[in-house]
């Protein structure tokens, strides 16, 4: 082909918009629009007034999906929620589920709430809390007592004779075992076995064996050796217990099943054959043969829910009876927990049956006095162990206890079982149980006579450092009166701050912080704050209390969301700085940057609250280090990049300016930080420009340059190369826009000089990524600003044009693409459009190249000149394509050539008109055009052929045809 | 070929009272048909003596057992010689249970000399080639209840130092008061023992308390009788050191077969006793003893 000619075609962009554009129509305010939200009007209100009324979009609904996914539970959690709540073994069939499903739900009365907290969520806290490394010993007589000596009962006895009960002892021959010396480990696994072999003997039909089992299990819990393990050894042992009885209740349940499953609510007498009757009636035959007390105690209460076979009120009759029966055990260890579990399966089979859970706490009340009794002492002092140490075993029994006690429980009970429990010298671990347990609104209304009695606790005993914790507990779930408030604090913080151990002062201490954040000011927590550090700051006691020190920021965090006020308090920061450990330290920083972004809702200029975030996202910033991960970079980047948005120091634009100097010093490392930054800059100077309306003065002239200047420096940091191509192109725009030429030009010269540094590939996700794609697209943004911008008067013509297209053709494209050439082809629109008498758009107060030339034809024609050096390399190309065979690709080049020939050149000329019919007949040669798109363009041609003045086009039409494929 | 027998009582507790009719079925299961000639049913109630070798010699314990006494004896042909069809053959039959004369039928006890039992067996006899099948089922017989009406005497006790018999060297026993009392000492044996105890006060800790159950078994005999009481079973109400002047509950079921209401005949007599055991942890036994009447109502 010849060498081309080119001649842009002149537009009237004004002309053509009015042409081009649809015609508008006023939508009115009320009307449908489909992204406005459902708009739900309130039909009482709002009748009549539904057309054009605004008001209705404030009270509408959005139903966006997401967000009402976040507000409600999710439904996995609600799941987890709901198995947490479950009583731990419930059968399926048990009244407790059973009831769900029945349509009348009986009265809520009879019934456990959700509120209530399960078995199932304390025995877990129980297995951790109480451990132990002592030797543990199991001492399991799985055959008869006849290795014993005889019993002194049995002086009447003749040996000959296997009583009944003896019978039942005797499991295997000689199979009694002694197990010494087992840790806790073994032990635990030990139980496990016996549970799996007591599953095992029932699934085999053993069933004797599987009821000795369970009596030498409960006997375990007659051993008060080893005694701190005792609370978790009654965790191991009911859950024994409670499988027994889920198989003994399965079973009979089973055996009246038979055809039709027995209902939820059946009575002993129309529903329970004879079978089943006698059956459950040996059960409890064998059970009241059981010799020892402790083992036939803990049996029958697993079997408690059995009851309801045999007659209507059973557990009711028998409930009492085993209160009582737990008065006969000495040992007050043993007693409480077995009455905790009397509570807990009552609870589970009867929660209506209210009055033997008081009786029991009567009698644990009666009995208290066994706790301090000599036997208990001589107990202790044999096992080496503190009194606070041993009170504290009680404590999960009690609370549970308590806890049955006074869920739904009327005022005046909980009021009786106050005074009672006020009346009981050494009272203090009733008291603890009682703080724990009760409703704490009950508590907070009484907290000043809480504590007076914790004052009056003996010191030797139950630590009070415990009370005041659990008392501070009840008071920040529900408040105090008004008055007593301060005298509440200041008396509990004098106890808390003689505590001498950090651990547990630090224990106590950020319970009560939650309270004084609570009702009080800055002042009191800065007090309280004060004491902490004090504690905490001798033998670097805060590093084994990290844990509870966040939590204390985090309550703080929780109640003062004003940061002004925050950071005044004096002791803020310095308690800030005890987390000493690089991980936690940046977490509470994290956590203090989330509160600040989540509340902050203005822009902020204080110098206290600069200062002291400057210092924490410093320190967040400065965690960062070779290892990092760039998640965690991200995020940190996130939340200040959040503090340097809500930074403004509204006129003052300098010292916005050197804000951010100090930033971009502190945050080097950090390059979204670094972006952001100069995000803001630009945005600075864009606002200068707004406030003085477009003419800068001498001054702002110079700060816009300061600005420019700063974007320019801190730009080659960026290690990201298309943040920085892009920077430099935005920036450029803002010079530009502030009519700094010469910024302008160093912008966009930089950028281009940057251009030839673009990797093939780059990194994106993880994945590795084309980066053509990329290029492409800044490449046409950058040519769309070129417009706009001046030539530089000591440069030649077209300077930044040339400059990039030389890039363009050194820089080492992938092979086998054309992208190099799209990019000449994109050039084309603007060198068109450039060299229109008034171009498309221009900058107020600049004065682009259609003034500086002003149509000058040696500029025109050096534009053209261009346009065909730009379109013989394309021609070239699109015959080498045809000689390597790349047929496809030659076909949508040509078609991409054709298509801006078609809108920017002139075709009356007839060189252009006849090249852009061979570029159609090109792309239409090896048929692999689509034939859609043709048509459509066809018949746009057409269209545009029928404006006036477009003749010339419709005879090029007739020369273009449509292949049809064949 | 098998063929297996089994007795089936309509009753599942298999509890029968006298001047009842004791109903069931004998059920054969068998592949094919079975030859026999005739099958029997044997309803039989008996009370075995034994002596104890504590009263008599050892041989003479051994040789001399007392004959036992036949209650009541029942024989029925259920199906005459021939032939049962394979598969499961069920043949209902009913006992009407009356004694002959002035017999009485006591109630089913399980002791150490004495033995009260009833069986129902039931006999296939078979040609000479094959073994003769047998079954044998035990079944209860209770008392009628006792026309009178009980009253419960509650039975008060206290146990110190001073009422204690049988003792060596009073001086060196610890102090200690225990009181409480038994709600009543004649009891309906379907309801447990029940009553009281308080520890009002003792020097040493105490270890356990127990509740033992004792029978007393009388056989007469040509030369005499002899008397034994042997332990039945023992239940611990306390153990350890239990809590100063709080009631603790004395809670006893009476354990089926091997109680029965007291009797007494001319050959035998079975008695029950409960001993109310303290240990101390000096190893001191301290025994309170309750002679019991149990019957039925």
């Amino acid at each position: 082909m010849a060498a081309v000619q080119w001649h842009s075609r002149s537009r009237r962009y004004e002309a053509e918009l009015q042409s081009c554009g649809l015609e508008v129509a006023p939508v009115e305010f009320g009307d449908y629009h489909p992204l406005k939200s459902v708009t739900v009007t309130d039909s009482k209100s709002l009748r009549g007034a539904r057309k054009g009324s605004t008001s209705s979009s404030s009270n509408s609904v959005a139903p966006d999906p997401l967000s009402s996914m976040l507000d409600g539970t999710d439904p996995l959690s609600m799941f987890a929620s709901a198995s947490a709540s479950e009583p731990p073994l419930t059968l399926s069939h048990s009244s407790s589920t059973g009831d769900l499903g029945r349509g009348k739900r009986m009265e809520m009365e009879d019934e456990v709430g959700v509120n209530f907290e399960p078995w199932s969520s304390k025995r877990g806290e129980i297995l951790a809390r109480f451990t132990t490394t002592e030797k543990l010993s199991i001492n399991l007589f799985m055959g008869s007592d006849k290795g014993k000596a005889p019993s002194p009962g049995s002086s009447a006895v003749s040996e000959k004779v296997r009583t009944r009960l003896e019978e039942l002892d005797d499991l295997e021959e000689d199979s009694q075992r002694e197990l010494l010396n087992l840790s806790q480990q073994d032990y635990v696994n030990y139980i496990e076995k016996l549970n799996q072999s007591l599953k095992e003997a029932w699934a085999s039909d053993q069933k004797v064996k599987a009821l000795k089992i369970v009596i030498q299990c409960s006997k375990l819990l007659s051993d008060t050796a080893v005694i701190q393990f005792y609370p978790s050894k009654f965790v191991l042992i009911t859950d024994i217990l409670d499988i027994f009885g889920q198989l003994v209740y399965e079973r009979i349940w089973s055996m009246c099943s038979d055809p039709r499953s027995l209902p939820d609510s059946f009575t002993a007498d129309v529903n329970v054959n004879d079978t089943a009757k006698k059956t459950c009636l040996n059960w409890f035959f064998k059970i009241a043969s059981i010799r020892e007390l402790i083992p036939r105690l803990y049996v029958e209460v697993a079997l408690l829910k059995c009851n309801r076979f045999l007659t209507k009120c059973g557990i009711q009759e028998t409930l009492p009876r085993l209160t009582a029966m737990i008065r006969g055990i000495g040992d007050p260890l043993v007693a409480v927990y077995a009455r905790a579990y009397l509570c807990r399966i009552g609870m589970e089979v009867a929660p209506h049956l209210k009055d033997c859970l008081n009786k029991n706490v009567f009698d644990l009340l009666g009995t208290f006095r066994q706790i301090h009794g000599d036997s208990v002492q001589n107990q202790l002092v044999l096992q080496r162990v503190e009194i606070p140490v041993y009170l504290t075993l009680y404590s999960p029994a009690i609370h549970w206890i308590l806890q049955c006690v006074s869920y739904r429980a009327p005022e005046p009970l909980l009021t009786e079982m106050m005074e009672r429990c006020k009346k009981i010298g050494n009272n203090a671990l009733l008291l603890y149980s009682v703080m724990w347990a009760f409703r704490a609104e009950f508590i907070a209304t009484r907290a000043t006579d809480f504590i007076g009695m914790i004052k009056d606790c003996d010191e030797a005993g139950f630590p009070k450092h415990l009370l005041f914790g659990s008392l501070g507990r009840s008071l920040a779930c529900a408040d105090p009166p008004e008055a007593e408030r301060l005298p509440i604090l200041n008396e509990a913080w004098k106890v808390i701050t003689k505590v001498r151990s950090p651990q547990d002062y630090i224990n106590c201490a950020e319970i009560w912080v939650e309270f004084t954040c609570r009702h009080f000011t800055k002042r009191e927590v800065n007090t309280v704050l004060s004491d902490i550090i004090k504690h905490m700051t001798p033998d670097r006691a805060f590093e084994d209390a990290y844990a509870q020190l966040q939590s204390v920021i985090r309550k703080i965090l929780i109640y003062f969301h004003d940061f002004s006020v925050l950071f005044s308090m004096e002791r803020f920061l310095p308690f800030v700085d005890m987390f000493q450990k690089d991980s936690v330290r940046v977490e509470v920083c994290r956590s203090i940057m989330d509160v600040f972004i989540k509340h902050q809702q203005e822009h902020t200029r204080d110098p206290v609250i600069l200062n002291a975030l400057l210092h924490i996202c410093k320190t967040m910033h400065d965690s960062v280090n070779a290892l990092t991960l760039e998640d965690e970079k991200r995020s940190l980047a996130l939340l200040i990049n959040g503090f340097i948005r809500m930074v403004s120091f509204g006129r003052d634009f300098e010292q916005q300016l050197s804000f951010c100097v100090e930033a971009r010093a502190t945050f080097c490392n950090l390059e979204p930080v670094l972006v952001q930054l100069i995000h803001t800059v630009n945005l600075l100077a864009m606002e200068t420009n707004r406030v003085m309306r477009g003419s800068h003065s001498h001054k702002t002239a110079a700060f816009v340059r300061a600005c420019a200047a700063y974007s320019f420096i801190t730009i080659p940091s960026l290690s990201s190369i298309f943040s920085r191509l892009n920077l430099y192109l935005l920036s450029g725009q803002v010079a530009l826009a502030n009519q700094c030429l010469f910024q302008a030009d160093a912008f966009l010269k930089a950028a281009v000089s940057v251009l030839p540094e673009v990797p093939r590939s780059i990194c994106i996700e993880g994945k590795l990524r084309s980066s053509e794609g990329f290029l492409l697209d800044f490449i046409n943004n950058f040519l769309s600003a070129l417009l706009v911008v001046p030539d530089h008067p000591e440069a030649g013509v077209l300077y930044l044009v040339r400059g990039l297209l030389n890039m363009v053709q050194d820089y080492t494209w992938e092979e086998n693409s054309d992208a190099k050439f799209h990019v000449y082809i994109s050039a084309l629109p603007l060198l068109a459009a450039m060299s229109q008498e008034t171009y498309l758009y221009s900058i107020p107060k600049v004065d682009s190249n259609e003034t500086l030339y002003g149509g000058d034809p040696k500029f025109v024609a050096e534009i053209n000149k261009l346009c065909e050096t730009l379109i013989g390399h394309v021609l070239d190309h699109l015959k080498s394509l045809g000689r390597d065979e790349s047929v496809r690709r030659q076909g949508s080049l040509a078609f991409t050539l054709f298509g801006c020939i078609l809108a920017h050149g002139e075709l009356r000329n007839n060189k252009l008109n006849q090249l852009s019919v061979n570029l159609w007949n090109l792309s239409h040669k090896h048929s692999y055009c689509d034939t859609r798109t043709s048509m459509q363009t066809l018949e746009s041609i057409k269209h545009q052929a029928q404006q006036p003045g477009m003749a010339h086009i419709s005879d090029m039409v007739q020369r273009l045809t449509l292949q049809s494929r064949t | 070929m098998s063929a297996s027998l089994d007795i089936r009582l309509k009753r599942a507790n298999k509890v029968y009272h006298e001047g009842e009719v004791l109903a069931g079925v004998v059920a054969i299961v068998s592949k094919e048909a079975v030859q026999h000639q005739g099958i029997t049913l044997t309803m039989e109630g008996i009370v075995n003596l034994q002596l104890s070798s504590k009263s008599v010699g050892v041989f003479e314990a051994f040789y001399n057992s007392v004959k036992p006494i036949q209650l009541i004896t029942s024989n029925i042909e259920v199906v005459k010689q021939g032939k049962v069809p394979g598969g499961k053959t069920e043949i209902p039959f009913e006992f009407p249970l009356h004694t002959k004369g002035n017999k009485v039928l006591y109630e089913t006890y399980h002791g150490v000399f004495v033995n009260i039992q009833y069986t129902l067996r039931c006999d296939m006899k078979r040609s000479l080639l094959a073994k003769d099948l047998s079954k044998t089922c035990e079944f209860m017989v209770h008392c009628l209840p006792q026309k009178a009406k009980l009253q419960p005497t509650p039975v008060e006790f206290t146990i110190t130092p001073e009422t204690l018999q049988n003792v060596r060297e009073r001086s060196l026993l610890p102090k200690f008061l225990i009181r409480g009392h038994l709600d009543a000492t004649n009891c309906v044996i379907t309801q447990p023992l029940t009553g009281e105890l308080v520890v009002e006060s003792s020097d040493v800790a105490i270890k356990s308390i127990e509740l033992q159950l004792v029978r007393v078994e009388t056989c007469g005999c040509a030369e005499g009788y002899a008397r034994d009481a042997t332990e039945i079973q023992n239940i611990q109400i306390a153990e350890g050191d239990v809590c100063h002047s709080l009631p603790i509950p004395i809670y006893m079921v009476f354990p089926r077969l091997f109680t029965c209401p007291t009797l007494e005949t001319i050959n035998f007599k079975i008695e029950f006793e409960v001993n109310v055991v303290i240990v101390l942890h000096d190893e001191h036994l301290i025994t309170e003893n309750f002679p019991l009447k149990l019957c039925r109502a």
